[in-house]
């Protein structure tokens, strides 16, 4: 049920923004406003989550250990898994975030009867990994709309991406990796009984919104080819806030525009924060040094103990029967 | 009410979630699968909150009044206060990889006993009072009410997570299950909802310094006792100290560890190694517990009852501190005590007499592991050991969680047994170190109500362990965790008959020769050495 209210309400914002784009009659408010207000969402938005969780203090050190501590010299560490220095701590954290580490670990768990079996399990670390590079590789390659002249790596990037000339224009490779990684993420979700029983439209909305961005983009590549320059025109524009509206861009790529723009207008609040989130993790981003390095929580407060005193004096009597020394006599 | 569990009867399960969404599925509260309410006195004696009487399994668990007000007023003072539950509760992406990774979803098949579905009870209520989404959408944005059955619903499953922290290694972002149980916990604690296995000894605990309310002859009478039995055994006269001042070293150990057993061998172990070392220590009758069982009720409680730790160290002015065998007193004193309880600042770094090391990684803490401290005389054969006394068994060996992944003490335990032990084989890889999986008693629900959940949670472990009997003959399970060795020998009983469970320094009580020892011909338990009187030969 909840897969189809999804995709409902994904095909009736892109009708909706479709008819906005063909009848509305306001040019203006789809290329200039629509991509300015989500701009301002988004960093708002990110700006709003960091500052939220970092109001929150860390009081407690607790790394969640993955390996080896550092104790006895002659003991290997578990290094990055669990890391005692800052250093460490920045090798763990480039590895999550560059290589998910974590993920990596993943295994499968198959039960037959009383016994369990583990198997490699790597699918989800791959999809996950493909998909964000890809992603990634997709969003610089957009630079070249936004810069004159273009900087070289982003011609390099989009020379090297390109280099299968199977088509013409050239299919560039992350198009097509990327479009892997999410029928594959949207496909396991939809066929793991149990992933399906635990997502919610929050894990299929940004998925499907992703899906329809990557094939907005890539129709106008293969399919139904826009103007370029007047692309172009447009992108230079916002970026130095001279917005133009030019003539020549089509429907198909306002409505990728459109997209875009709800992308990033939604990624601060709901789960796509993640990207930001991960680094302030603390069962990940703190070094295991709790004995050796004194943590201090801001808010504590003291507590009502039972003292040495009190236990003295309840339990005196046993206590002198049964030969202990007294600090009252 | 005593539950008889026959065997094959819990293999009865699948993965397959069921029809109806989670949100509409009540938990179902079936007799063996949670524990009983904490009891009036003890909630009153700690202070808490809306001590009465009640049981889950009653329709009305008499909440106060404004029971609603105060959740949602204790989740936002807490999400003030603690960056890992504002985070944990935002950035979750149900990408499912913990799914499989908990013990009790394994061995139960139940759906909210996956991790991201666990902390789903609590995210959907802070979605629903804390984000605008939840507020305007509702169920459609993963939102619901608080209502009585949600909060039946986290009692259940709050209290059927172990805080292992099995699933936080697996998940990208290091979400932390143990966070989110404990923060469930606290909540539900604020309107007196709770747990007697909890309760009582942490009231136990408050009171005589120790979780069975042992009083402070019977503490010493134990421990001479156990210098009796070890008399017997080696001809060997020792005399541990009590709250004795100036010694150099406070040795601070689960308090099972001199009444119950198996853990009572494991007290001999420490015994025998610390007199023949000579290491000049003293145990408190005051600081008589180093469990805490505050860590699963909250973090105030937590702090209360560890507070005498470094007070008696104060007191009795000794140099530094040691830790016996246990999991989540560890977790406490590694994690936790130097910030609540410290700073420590007048005891000393931790210097081994013996060897000379230094103990750098506990310089601020002024605490070690005995299992530090022994790998450590280990490594520089200050021992005399004789591993062939352990020859009747084959030792596998339980990495306990919370040393395991709140902590990283992975090898020096390991150090111990292999310079104890001829024969010993390790489980497979996926089921040890920081993948380990949890006994299923742990953070306080080991009761014998609650027995159900805890095969349950405990097969994991036990498929693993029957692994390694069925190819190596493995008899003997070895772990660092009073828990483990109070509930193991009963989920080893139910899965894997067979293997028994000891400490790891009952093994190396075992094969320590000590001096002057009479001729042994017997191990702690006083079964013979393999071979009877030959092998000692």
């Amino acid at each position: 049920m909840i897969p189809l209210i999804s995709f409902g309400l994904m095909l009736f914002l892109i009708a909706a923004a479709l008819a906005g784009i063909e009848w509305g009659g306001a040019p203006y408010f789809f290329a200039v406003i629509v991509p300015y207000a989500a701009a301002g969402l988004f960093l708002c938005g990110v700006i709003y989550r960091i500052i939220r969780w970092g109001l929150s203090p860390v009081p407690f050190r607790i790394p969640a250990t993955g390996g080896q501590q550092k104790s006895l010299g002659w003991i290997r560490t578990g290094g990055t898994d669990n890391p005692s220095t800052a250093a460490g701590v920045w090798g763990r954290m480039l590895l999550e975030v560059l290589l998910f580490r974590s993920l990596f670990r993943n295994m499968k768990a198959e039960r037959a009867g009383e016994a369990l079996a583990y198997g490699s399990s790597k699918w989800l670390w791959l999809g996950a990994l493909v998909f964000h590079w890809s992603m990634l590789a997709v969003v610089l390659r957009h630079l070249r709309f936004f810069t004159e002249p273009v900087p070289a790596p982003v011609a390099w990037l989009q020379a090297a991406d390109g280099l299968f000339e199977t088509a013409l224009p050239p299919v560039y490779l992350t198009d097509i990796t990327l479009c892997a990684a999410l029928a594959y993420l949207l496909g396991r979700r939809l066929a793991v009984p149990t992933l399906r029983y635990l997502s919610l439209a929050a894990d299929y909305l940004p998925l499907l919104l992703i899906i329809a961005i990557a094939v907005t983009g890539v129709l106008m590549r293969h399919v139904f080819r826009q103007d370029l320059n007047a692309v172009k025109a447009l992108a230079l524009g916002l970026v130095h806030f001279a917005p133009v509206v030019p003539k020549g861009a089509g429907a198909l790529f306002y409505l990728h525009l459109f997209l875009v723009s709800a992308l990033a207008a939604y990624l601060p609040f709901g789960k796509l924060v993640h990207f930001a989130g991960v680094f302030l993790s603390p069962a990940r981003n703190l070094a295991n040094t709790t004995r050796t390095r004194r943590h201090v929580n801001p808010w504590d407060y003291p507590v009502k103990t039972h003292t040495y005193e009190e236990w003295e004096s309840e339990f005196a009597e046993k206590l002198k029967s049964s030969g202990y020394e007294l600090e009252r006599k | 009410m005593a539950i008889k569990i026959q065997p094959g009867e819990l293999v009865q399960y699948d993965y397959r979630p069921p029809r109806r969404g989670w949100m509409d599925e009540p938990a179902p509260f079936r007799p063996g699968t949670y524990s009983h309410a904490g009891v009036k006195k003890h909630v009153e004696y700690l202070g808490l909150p809306n001590p009465r009487e009640w049981q889950p399994y009653e329709q009305d668990w008499k909440l106060p009044e404004n029971w609603k007000e105060i959740i949602v007023g204790g989740m936002r003072e807490r999400l003030g206060r603690f960056r890992s539950l504002k985070l944990f509760l935002d950035i979750c992406v149900r990408c499912g990889a913990c799914a499989d990774k908990c013990h009790f979803f394994l061995g139960s098949g139940d759906p909210k006993n996956m991790p991201v579905l666990r902390a789903e009870l609590l995210r959907s209520v802070y979605r629903r009072y804390f984000t605008l989404s939840g507020k305007l959408f509702g169920k459609l944005a993963g939102a619901r009410d608080l209502t009585e059955d949600v909060l039946k619903e986290w009692f259940y499953y709050f209290y059927q997570c172990t805080e292992c922290r099995r699933c936080s290694i697996y998940c990208p972002y290091g979400i932390d299950t143990a966070e989110i149980t404990m923060m469930g916990r606290e909540l539900l604690n604020l309107v007196g909802v709770n747990i007697n296995w909890i309760i009582e000894p942490a009231s136990n605990c408050f009171r005589t310094g120790n979780h069975l309310g042992i009083q402070p002859h019977t503490f010493r009478d134990n421990i001479e006792f156990a210098a009796d039995e070890i008399k017997d055994l080696t001809g060997i006269t020792i005399e541990p100290s009590i709250n004795r001042k100036g010694a150099e070293v406070l040795f601070i150990i689960p308090s099972a560890d001199i009444f119950a057993e198996p853990h009572i061998f494991t007290f001999y172990g420490y015994l025998m190694l610390l007199h023949e070392i000579g290491l000049d220590y003293t145990f408190s009758a005051y600081a008589s517990e180093g469990g805490n069982f505050g860590l699963f009720q909250s973090h105030e409680l937590m702090k209360r009852l560890n507070a005498k730790l470094y007070a008696e160290a104060g007191r009795l002015r000794v140099k530094w501190m040691m830790g016996g065998e246990c999991g989540h007193m560890w977790r406490v004193i590694h994690q936790y005590m130097n910030t609540m309880n410290g700073p420590a600042d007048f005891l000393e770094v931790p210097v081994s007499p013996v060897t000379g090391t230094r103990f750098d990684n506990a310089r601020s803490a002024k605490i070690i592991h005995i299992c530090e401290f022994t790998a450590d005389l280990v490594h520089n054969t200050k021992l005399n050991l004789d591993p062939s006394r352990n020859d009747a068994y084959r030792v596998t060996y339980h990495d306990s969680c919370n040393p395991a992944r709140g902590m990283g003490l992975l090898e020096e335990p390991r150090a111990v047994i292999r310079a104890s032990c001829n024969k010993f084989f390790e489980m497979p890889e996926e089921t040890i170190r920081e993948r380990t999986f949890c006994c299923g008693s742990g953070s306080g629900i080991g009761t014998d109500e609650n027995i159900e959940a805890r095969l349950r949670g405990g097969l994991p472990r036990a498929a693993a362990v029957r692994h390694v009997r069925e190819t190596r003959g493995v008899n003997m399970l070895s772990c660092i965790c009073a828990i483990d060795k109070a509930t193991l020998p009963a989920v080893m009983d139910y899965w894997v008959p067979g293997v028994q469970v000891c400490g790891v320094h009952e093994l190396l009580g075992n094969a320590l020769v000590m001096k002057h020892e009479i001729p042994r011909t017997a191990n702690l338990r006083g079964e013979p050495f393999a071979g009877g009187e030959a092998a000692d030969a």
